[in-house]
């Protein structure tokens, strides 16, 4: 079998935030990673890594000034905003706060047919289409026309996914989509991005901060650390056996729900902070 | 915090439109009435068959209330009520006009400013602060005596002058939606800048403008009426300023002709200002009175043995408002906390955890009260306190730690000034003394340069140090319970790590004990003494950690055991891309 060419390409990829005063802050510092149609390549580091950035900057949220990326072949580094609306077909995401990240005063019927609509669809279709998304997140039909605020975080992300695929996207990116969420709706969620990744062959960019979801959710993993990318790898070896010191560290720092194998695990993070390596 | 949110919305949203919240605002209704009544009757007077505003009858001066004119008549004779209606059409028009220009400007002029920024933001507010240094009477004389005494042009450019107002007011509440992820989502979604405006930012906008239109109107008439009133309008045209102006000059012969029209002004700018403001709580939903009244606690009869003695609680019940809106959201909820233990309160969102720890603190938010139960801190009843000396067991005797340590610091002030505060004023130390202390809880807390971040502002520092500072603060009184909301939740996992650290050491120093409020097993795992697990406001299960975590008795428990995800389960295998619509 030969390896499917990439989807998602990233080449050296700077992102550079200008502040006030003309004060420049370089978020990434020349990032490359790949993805294949219907993987999932989970993003993991802390705050301040430029993890969210480099998802930001595949949607054109964020300002590149240096690398490329490629989507399906095609350069997409710097597309104009009409080149753009065309990209929505193909690149979708999900945002981590259910709770901002849709309308207010829009009903749940009007948030999902929005893209449709934009993408030419008729009414009918659109709507028609919508009850069928709803269906596909496990929310029920009424939901189209209650507003955002009558539900709960975990289905309030259920909604933000099924706008995400409206569209039948090749590729989602997932920024920290589990992070608001209580435990038990953090794992049907992510059930739920799995069971839509096997259905449709959408490949997902995961971002989070959260090596357990990662793990759970990705095929491979990369980690990044202020803007660069310290450890690549296979999903099993990097959130289980890490190699670079800095994702050990990560590692030995999320704490486990067994109290012996906590307390081992906290007298190894302070041999590793003995050891100095930061 | 998730709790607070979720319940005091729920409160607040139940089964309430902005519509229906105005209708039930006497005020509201009242001004509405009035304003609905004059506008009624400006606009059917062509209709009424009153004698015409403008005919003179000298033969007919002065007239006292009469059937043919029902409210007398002027000085030349003419029908007052007639003129009183016809000059409501004039106002309200005038106002209208100008409302109508201050928007027409002030809107799209904000929404272009709020949402581009840039060049255009600058222009737009160059001329906006030059618009607001101009003297508007001034410069209303001066459009007077080059174009004459229209009402109508000295109106349209008091609504130039008036669009400062509307355009700073939709520029704010554009730049506070531009950064929402609703409006990122849009833009992925592939909408273009105008319909992004027009669909997500235009609503946003729509309540302040409506808000601000009633008080712009208002101003207006009030403005139009003095213009007339000083004889600037042209005066073969009826109008409450005018009749004003004619009623002083008889004032000693009719007074009543100074009523009429003082009224009509009065009632109308006392209405639209009235309704403003109801409009603005309806709209903005400021909770209602009965939602935030709370009632007396109701005492019960608890054994005395068992008792912790450091923290007691008891059949703890808490609710929020009183009566038909009672809401409970906590119910029957005992726990004890040891010196020296940590106790860890466990539950998803809406469990009531936080809801439990902020009854200890006695921080219920507005309307949150403790309906029921005991609360008992060394052998002190806490619900029978006086405020006063709650707060004074605040900070000595029982201290807190917050969720979002960022939010929880003034950024106005510097960290030093927060720390040595308290201590002068509940410790009473003296300034020096302070300084001392709070420089030796900031290295005690593990922070590199105590100095340093002593002379900071909260915006200088990561989240990690600024939940050390509000730890130093909270240890700073030696208290002897320590309440945690999910210190470590907004924190960088190597962060987490290192403040359960320092949590323990403290607690392992002072001997405190330390009620600690989280979702995550591992947290509880790493410091926990007992546990407590909470699902919809009730104690599940209480157990030593160890039992908890390892052979759960209750089911929710054990649900929420599996939830986790950890470093041990299966992982996923790519095989190459799948079939699916996509594709």
């Amino acid at each position: 079998m030969t390896a499917p060419a990439s989807l998602l390409k990233v080449e050296d990829l700077e992102v550079t935030y200008k502040g006030r005063g003309g004060r420049k802050f370089q978020a990434i510092n020349g990032v490359s990673l790949a993805i294949r149609p219907g993987e999932t390549v989970g993003l993991v580091g802390e705050s301040g890594s430029g993890k969210t950035t480099i998802g930001r900057a595949v949607l054109g949220l964020a300002p590149i000034t240096g690398g490329r990326i490629e989507f399906d072949g095609r350069d997409i580094t710097h597309v104009s905003t009409r080149e753009r609306r065309g990209l929505a077909r193909d690149i979708q995401v999900v945002f981590q706060d259910p709770y901002t990240s849709l309308n207010p005063s829009m009903t749940v019927g009007d948030i999902l047919a929005e893209p449709l609509l934009i993408q030419g669809w008729t009414r009918r279709d659109a709507y028609a289409r919508v009850r069928d998304l709803l269906d596909r997140v496990h929310l029920p039909a009424d939901a189209s026309s209650r507003l955002p605020r009558e539900f709960s975080g975990g289905q309030r992300q259920r909604v933000a996914i099924a706008r995400a695929v409206a569209l039948g996207p090749r590729l989602i990116i997932c920024d920290e989509p589990v992070s608001a969420l209580d435990l038990t709706t953090q794992a049907r969620v992510l059930e739920l991005l799995i069971e839509l990744q096997e259905s449709t062959g959408a490949a997902y960019l995961f971002v989070s901060h959260d090596l357990g979801v990662v793990r759970h959710i990705s095929h491979r993993v990369t980690v990044l650390y202020r803007g660069d990318i310290v450890e690549q790898g296979e999903a099993d070896q990097v959130t289980a056996r890490p190699e670079h010191p800095y994702t050990q560290r990560l590692f030995m720092s999320a704490p486990v729900s067994d109290v012996a194998e906590q307390k081992a695990r906290r007298r190894h993070r302070r041999q590793l902070a003995t050891r100095g390596d930061r | 915090m998730s709790l607070i949110t979720t319940s005091v919305t729920r409160a607040r949203t139940r089964g309430q439109g902005a519509t229906s919240r105005l209708l039930r605002n006497p005020l509201g209704v009242a001004s509405a009435v009035v304003l609905v009544l004059i506008v009624l009757g400006a606009v059917a007077v062509p209709f009424l068959g009153l004698p015409d505003p403008g005919v003179a009858d000298l033969r007919e001066a002065l007239q006292a209330s009469s059937t043919e004119h029902l409210l007398g008549t002027d000085s030349s004779g003419r029908d007052v009520l007639s003129r009183l209606l016809w000059g409501a059409r004039i106002n309200l028009a005038g106002a209208v006009l100008a409302l109508m220009v201050a928007v027409l400007i002030g809107l799209p002029t904000g929404l272009v400013a709020g949402y581009y920024g840039g060049w255009f933001d600058s222009v737009a507010n160059w001329f906006t602060n030059l618009n607001m240094a101009l003297p508007g009477i001034v410069v209303l004389l001066a459009v007077r005596a080059v174009a004459g005494p229209s009402v109508w042009i000295s109106m349209a450019v008091f609504g130039v002058l008036l669009s400062p107002s509307v355009f700073r007011i939709v520029r704010a509440a554009v730049q506070g939606v531009r950064g929402e992820l609703y409006v990122d989502a849009a833009r992925v979604s592939g909408l273009g800048d105008a319909r992004i405006i027009g669909r997500h930012v235009v609503t946003v906008v729509r309540a302040p403008v409506i808000i601000q239109s009633a008080r712009l109107a208002s101003i207006a008439i009030a403005i139009q009426a003095g213009l007339e009133f000083l004889g600037l309008s042209d005066a073969s045209v009826p109008s409450w300023g005018s009749m004003l102006n004619e009623g002083f000059r008889r004032i000693f012969v009719n007074p009543s002709l100074v009523l009429w029209p003082s009224l009509g002004i009065g009632l109308t700018t006392m209405a639209l200002i009235l309704l403003g403001n109801a409009m603005r709580d309806a709209l903005e939903d400021r909770g209602s009175s009965a939602s935030v009244r709370t009632g007396r606690t109701e005492r019960i009869d608890a054994a005395d043995e068992g008792r912790s003695s450091l923290l007691s609680v008891r059949d703890l019940e808490v609710s929020y408002g009183i009566g038909d809106a009672k809401n409970t959201v906590v119910f029957d909820v005992s726990l004890d906390v040891a010196p020296g233990e940590v106790l860890g309160l466990v539950g998803e969102s809406g469990s009531g955890k936080s809801q439990t720890a902020f009854s200890v603190l006695g921080l219920l938010p507005d309307g949150g009260w403790i309906s029921r139960g005991s609360l008992r801190f060394e052998g002190m009843e806490l619900t029978t306190l006086p405020p006063q000396q709650r707060r004074k067991l605040r900070g000595a005797g029982i201290a807190y730690v917050p969720q979002e340590p960022l939010n929880n610091l003034d950024p106005s002030y510097r960290i030093g000034y927060q720390l040595t505060e308290p201590l002068r004023m509940a410790m009473g130390m003296s300034r020096q003394a302070a300084k001392e202390r709070a420089l030796d809880l900031l290295a005690r807390v593990g922070i590199p340069d105590p100095e340093a971040t002593f002379r900071a502002y909260p915006h200088e520092i990561s989240g990690g140090m600024a939940q050390r500072v509000l730890i130093a603060g909270a240890v700073a009184g030696k208290p002897k319970l320590l309440i945690a909301d999910e210190p470590t939740t907004a924190l960088d996992v190597t962060v987490q790590a290192e403040v359960l650290d320092l949590l323990r050491d403290l607690r392992t120093e002072s001997g405190m004990g330390v009620l600690l409020v989280t979702h995550n097993f591992g947290v509880v795992a790493d410091i926990c003494d007992r546990v407590a697990v909470m699902q919809s406001g009730r104690i599940v299960e209480t157990g030593g950690v160890q039992d908890i975590l390892e052979c759960p008795s209750h089911v929710y428990t054990r649900t929420l055991l599996d939830s986790m995800l950890d470093d041990s389960g299966d992982v996923r295998v790519y095989t190459g891309p799948t079939e699916g619509e996509a594709s």
